[in-house]
């Protein structure tokens, strides 16, 4: 294994491993290089007009009027420094549980070439895109049903413990899919060999597997401990009212005290965080990363056991909440029917169109979100990882990835109090919502395709030149090609995440023609009626097939590209 | 309250208000020139006028299409959030407003508006027709439209024909662990019942709920996490809830399989009553479109179409309720209110007592 290590392997903390370019491929860069140029403004735009500015414009309102001494006392208060403690714990536990939940699923779509591999990888992302009120009354009625409900002895409503399940049963999917993906790449004639060398599976494991995996381990990592340390819903619905974190903490003085102070104090808080996480988990993905032999994939494997208890209980933890959703969707007055699916092609009083249009606009979004995602995404990953990008291209890569952990709370009032001008008088176009939705799923395509294009060895890349290909066609032969499965798990995400409607949609003025499904649904949930109750779960089910349907097909065209099945 | 100066006394947004200040005040002058130069008033007729609400702003597609028949004026509708959220965020962009009428302000952050300006006085001749309990800003800054209580609910199996008389009847034995109820802090009805809790026993609220509190009240953060969380009517085990006096009509309308009456019934003491109100947004593109708009929520198309929409009474006098409502809605005994004034005076301080009570 340690053929195509030293010579390639920087020392850690300097310089990614990259060639100096020859004479010669400085002059072809060159004459290529003005459509990257062009690429990397637009990433750099896209990035400050739809993330920093807003961001920045709060964070100087709340905080331009007063003095730092208000700040300095709020942020020294017992109460403050009790709920950044309870933030960063439950963020860390709830990543540490993911990643130990998720490794062996990893394994398993990765290395088993057991049939129905793809369609596991697409029902792992379904919760993703389940609204927290929805999930959490199936869990809470599956919390009575199997006995552990209040005054049983084990009581979990309203813990702590429901808040982390929660996280592990919402990022169970970024664990699997993210390093699943970089698994499937990595040559597994290194463990042939350790294995041949005597070798047990779990030192072969620690020894021969993990080193490799670190950088996509990292990257899922950071998008657990970001989407834990700024979840909203979960904290407050399965946590219960009285906990709180900085991203509630947010939300209340911006929006119910109206004291922007503390919000933007809390908001640079939790920025400044953001900034370090990101920092440390980019700094570290850079530094473990190495690239693979040239030669991809070896032959998968079809034995497997000891991971599999964990993927039963994983089964059981994802499948029954799910289960639910679906018993509840199809029961109807004391039986079983379709009738609540039916009823989502009547507009109901209380919505502006048909929850079925409301689906409609939610994949139209989706798709307009994803592709955004994709581009900008794919481009600021190849300056992340590009010879010519230097320093800026590592800003990029680390910038991109802030918007996970920023409050939407943050980023919507910015977008209110900035965009308000043209040309950018963007507050209520029907653009801004695929953008909003995009700004969260670019870290997705970014942290997804990083490592893998840092895995290629640059000699892939020389060789191709010295045969005679223009950097251009270098990019598509070997760049794209080996980071289409990275796209296709980053594209994925970043539809699911708009059909969940993350960010900060949710704080920006909506037209009843971009009613999406998630808004339908908490609409159909705000009113009593069991038809309505009905209905919101057949919705919720919609959702989650069309979720597994689409990722499904975009990991179809991904694998197609990779050549690699 | 230094959250307010901070909003305004930044440079940028101050020098903003000012410019537009000025401009408004042009454009006015200019109004008053044309109006003298012409006998009839400015036209709207072919503009467009966008309507700011909440999300759970709903009216049958015609409603808005008679008012665009009948003035020529297009509605752009854009809603967010709770009234809480759309209230705050109208004074976030005060001065740049996100449309020309605001729709959905309630009496309980109605004084959060009105301090921060971003209402325009305007009154609406359709108001003679609305008692006097509900015009609650004399300067017309914002025009009442509808209203409804928040009242607690119960499952009427679940209590086997006894249900509590009143809020007194909360801290007894027979009712201990029966209770949801949502935090002030995140929920609009939670918020209201807090209130109510406050206008009957006054400086004693404190105490009404650390009983509460002894008897076992579950606390939720919304509305849904307690209606179909612990409430019997998504499979809990806690009969009593706080919702509205519309919520049976509602149980009967979107029942399945259709019912003659609701599970659910209210307890017609301790409502809070709140009053939903709209307002020309200070610096409307459209000032003239906004206030036509007003007009026409008063008229009795709109009036009559609020009931089934949103589950709220309408304020109009001359306005009929749905036979689904006059059979199943309850009126509240004697529904209390707080004036807006004392409660935005006191709102944080109420809500901070009250987490230490009941959550802490």
């Amino acid at each position: 294994m340690g053929r195509d290590r030293p010579a390639l392997r920087a020392a850690p903390g300097t310089r990614p491993p990259v060639p100096q370019p020859t004479p010669a491929a400085r002059l072809r860069a060159f004459s290529s290089g003005l459509p990257a140029a062009a690429a990397s403004v637009c990433v750099v735009s896209f990035f400050a007009v739809f993330f920093a500015w807003p961001v920045a414009g709060v964070i100087a309102e709340g905080l331009g009027s007063a003095g730092i001494g208000p700040v300095a006392d709020l942020l020294a208060s017992p109460a403050v420094r009790s709920v950044v403690w309870f933030t960063f714990w439950q963020a860390a536990a709830s990543t540490a549980l993911t990643v130990l939940a998720g490794m062996p699923g990893a394994w398993a779509t990765a290395r088993l070439g057991f049939r129905g591999r793809r369609a596991v990888r697409a029902l792992v992302t379904v919760p993703f895109v389940l609204p927290t009120v929805v999930v959490a009354a199936a869990f809470e009625s599956l919390f009575d049903r199997f006995g552990v409900a209040d005054g049983d002895g084990l009581r979990l409503r309203h813990t702590a413990w429901a808040i982390l399940i929660a996280h592990v049963f919402f990022n169970y999917a970024v664990v699997v899919r993210i390093v699943g993906a970089h698994w499937a790449g990595l040559d597994a004639r290194m463990e042939d060999q350790a294995r041949v060398l005597g070798a047990g599976w779990l030192r072969v494991f620690g020894s021969v597997t993990l080193p490799r995996l670190v950088p996509s381990v990292v990257a899922a990592s950071a998008i657990v401990f970001l989407f834990s340390f700024t979840s909203f819903g979960v904290v407050l619905v399965l946590g219960g009212p009285g906990r709180a974190t900085v991203e509630t903490e947010i939300y209340r003085y911006a929006l119910v005290r109206l004291d922007l102070t503390a919000a933007a104090a809390l908001a640079g808080v939790q920025l400044a965080a953001v900034i370090a996480l990101v920092g440390i988990s980019t700094f570290l993905e850079r530094s473990r990363s190495r690239p693979e032999p040239v030669q991809p994939i070896g032959a998968v494997r079809r034995s497997a056991f000891g991971p599999a208890a964990n993927l039963a209980v994983m089964a059981v933890l994802l499948g029954l909440p799910l289960a639910v959703l679906v018993e509840r969707s199809l029961s109807t007055g004391g039986g079983y029917s379709l009738r609540n699916y039916g009823a989502l092609l009547e507009r109901v009083n209380l919505l502006p169109d048909t929850a079925a249009a409301a689906l409609g606009n939610s994949l139209m979004f989706a798709a307009a979100a994803a592709a955004i995602a994709v581009a900008v995404g794919g481009s600021a990953a190849l300056m992340a990882v590009g010879g010519r990008a230097g320093r800026l291209g590592r800003l990029t890569d680390a910038g991109l990835t802030l918007p996970l952990g920023v409050s939407a709370v943050t980023v919507g009032l910015g977008i209110l109090l900035v965009l308000d001008r043209p040309p950018l008088d963007l507050r209520t176009s029907v653009a801004i919502v695929p953008i909003a939705h995009a700004v969260v799923g670019i870290p997705f395509v970014v942290r997804t395709v990083v490592p893998m294009l840092r895995a290629i060895n640059p000699r892939a890349r020389e060789a191709a030149a010295v045969l005679g290909a223009r950097p251009g066609r270098v990019r598509r032969e070997i760049d794209l090609r080996v980071a289409s499965r990275g796209l296709a798990v980053g594209a994925a995400f970043a539809f699911a995440v708009s059909l969940g409607e993350f960010g900060a949609t949710s704080f920006v003025p909506r037209r009843p023609e971009t009613l999406t499904a998630p808004l339908a649904l908490f609409r159909l949930l705000g009113t009593p009626g069991t038809a309505l109750r009905g209905q919101a779960m057949a919705l919720a089910v919609v959702l989650m097939a069309l979720t597994a349907a689409v990722v499904f097909v975009v990991d179809l065209v991904g694998d197609a590209r990779d050549g690699a099945i | 309250m230094h959250s307010r100066s901070g909003l305004t006394d930044t440079g940028r947004r101050g020098a903003r208000i000012g410019r537009l200040r000025l401009t408004a005040a042009i454009a006015a002058l200019a109004l008053i020139a044309a109006a003298c130069a012409a006998d009839d008033p400015p036209s709207v007729e072919g503009t467009t006028v966008t309507l700011l609400t909440h999300d759970s702003f709903a009216l049958s597609p015609e409603t808005l299409e008679a008012f665009t028949a009948q003035t020529g004026v297009a509605v752009e509708q854009l809603a967010v959030g709770d009234a809480g959220q759309l209230v705050a965020e109208a004074v976030l962009t005060a001065g740049s407003p996100l449309g020309d009428v605001l729709f959905g302000i309630d009496n309980t952050f109605l004084q959060r508006g009105l301090d921060a300006d971003i209402f325009e006085p305007y009154r609406s001749p359709g108001l003679d027709d609305v008692p006097e309990q509900f015009r609650l800003d004399p300067e017309h800054r914002v025009t009442p439209i509808d209203y409804g209580d928040v009242c607690l609910n119960y499952w009427t199996d679940a209590l086997q024909g006894a249900p509590p008389a009143d809020l007194d009847d909360l801290t007894s034995p027979e009712f201990a662990g029966r209770l949801v109820v949502q935090s002030p802090e995140t929920s609009s009805p939670g918020l209201a019942f807090l209130l109510a809790t406050i206008a009957r026993y006054g400086d004693g609220w404190e105490d009404y709920w650390a009983a509460l509190r002894a008897n076992g009240v579950a606390v939720t953060a919304g509305w849904e996490d307690a209606y179909y969380g612990e409430f019997t009517a998504g499979g809990g085990d806690r009969p009593i809830v706080v919702s509205y006096a519309s919520s049976p009509p509602a149980e009967v309308i979107f029942a399945d399989p259709p019912v003659d009456a609701p599970p659910t019934g209210v307890v017609t003491d301790g409502c809070y009553r709140q009053i939903e109100f709209a307002g020309v947004l200070a610096g409307a593109a459209n000032p003239a479109g906004a206030r036509a708009l007003i007009d026409f929520m008063l008229t009795p198309a709109f009036q009559n179409d609020v009931p089934l929409n949103m589950f709220v009474f309408p304020v109009a006098a001359a306005a009929t309720l749905p036979a689904v409502f006059v059979e199943h809605a309850a009126v509240a005994d004697d529904p209390l209110m707080i004036d807006p004034a004392t409660v935005e005076a006191n709102r944080d301080e109420w809500t901070d007592r009250w987490v230490e009570i009941v959550l802490r």
